[in-house]
């Protein structure tokens, strides 16, 4: 196998069942979007994984930086008030 | 390495026992009966397209292509499985394996060499959009099975047709060389394709009872669905030539003999192996 590579590059989605939300499950090589779809279907849907496909062109995707991790993320870490868990319900409190 | 029986005794054994006629392991597993016929009609067009296009497993363009191919041939392959074993009390593999050139019923165009991945797709292209609109009419049969066998496998092949038509196009609407490439694939496939619709007495027997259906009758509907997926990729619907015929007669071109050398070697030269 030698071409391919001059293809772009598809980010692949899948929802595995109705009500779930589309999981991005990898990436395929493929010249158009609706070959993308095939090659989707074709690599990641084989064993009955979905019922929806998703493909978005990889450059289209807006990422962080990951030398940004530290003010994007770690100011959370402290944040434990956050959790629903930190929080005690009264034993009145039904239903949540 | 699974534990292989002496091929010699084998030999000497089959060759004292087996009957005229049939495989040399194997007596002739032909019935005089034409809806058997006609499965093996239907089982031997998906198995040997099957088997051609596992040959591109680990050779086609590109990781993804590779898979897209051996998924087709994945579902011709089980098509062929329901039908031999439908055809054979359950032990399909029978007629897959321990049959000869001279009994298959394949036609002349999916037994062609792959050639490059145009002349591949041409032949998908042609073939698919055939079955296709054959299985679409055959899920109307009387006949459960073959009602059942081509309801189900009507939805894989819809992706095939899809996916061979897409890229028929993206080849004759790509770069010149792709377009030159695909014209002679088509060109190349040709001649099989009225073959397709040839009606021999053993079909005319079956369509006059009303079991399968008439392929003259949507030749015109198939020549229609080629030309307007030909005329997206800006591709001529290449001229008539002489047809040719005789697969579904056990007549085939040379290249059958050695597929199925390819994919009985193991099965015949070592009937019991397992693996």
């Amino acid at each position: 196998m030698s071409s391919g590579h001059d293809w772009p590059l598809w980010e692949v989605f899948i929802r595995s069942k109705g009500g779930m939300a589309h999981r991005h499950v990898g990436s395929v090589h493929a010249p158009d979007p609706k070959l993308a779809l095939a090659h989707a279907r074709d690599t990641y849907t084989r064993r009955q994984e979905g019922i929806s496909l998703w493909v978005i062109p990889s450059n289209a995707i807006v990422a962080s930086d990951p030398a940004d991790s530290g003010p994007l993320f770690e100011p959370a870490e402290d944040k434990v008030y956050r959790h629903p868990t930190f929080y005690d319900i009264p034993d009145v409190v039904k239903h949540i | 390495m699974p534990s292989l029986p002496m091929i010699e005794q084998d030999q000497v054994r089959h060759a004292n026992t087996s009957p005229d006629g049939g495989a040399f392991d194997a007596p002739s597993l032909i019935r005089d009966d034409p809806y058997h016929d006609y499965l093996l009609r239907l089982g031997d067009d998906s198995l040997v397209l099957g088997q051609r296009l596992a040959e591109w497993c680990g050779h086609a363009p590109g990781l993804e292509v590779d898979l897209s191919l051996a998924n087709l041939a994945l579902d011709l392959i089980g098509q062929a499985t329901h039908l031999f074993d439908h055809a054979n009390d359950g032990d399909g593999d029978r007629l897959a394996f321990h049959r000869d050139v001279l009994d298959y019923r394949n036609c002349w165009l999916v037994e062609q060499p792959n050639g490059d991945f145009a002349r591949t797709i041409a032949r998908q292209f042609l073939f698919s959009t055939y079955q296709h609109i054959l299985y679409r009419e055959l899920a109307g049969s009387p006949d459960a099975f073959l009602a059942g066998l081509a309801a189900k496998a009507v939805k894989e092949v819809a992706y095939h047709r899809e996916l061979a038509s897409d890229w028929t196009i993206r080849l004759g609407d790509g770069t010149e060389e792709s377009a030159a490439r695909m014209a002679e694939g088509l060109e190349w496939c040709w001649r099989f394709v009225p073959e397709l619709f040839e009606v021999d007495a053993r079909l005319e027997a079956l369509i006059a009872a009303g079991t399968v259906p008439d392929p003259r009758f949507f030749e015109d509907e198939y020549r229609g669905a080629l030309a307007a997926v030909l005329a997206e990729g800006k591709l001529d619907v290449p001229a008539d030539q002489r047809p040719i015929l005789g697969g579904r007669r056990g007549h085939h071109s040379e290249h059958l003999g050695h597929l199925l050398a390819m994919m009985q070697h193991l099965p015949r030269t070592y009937p019991d192996a397992r693996w």
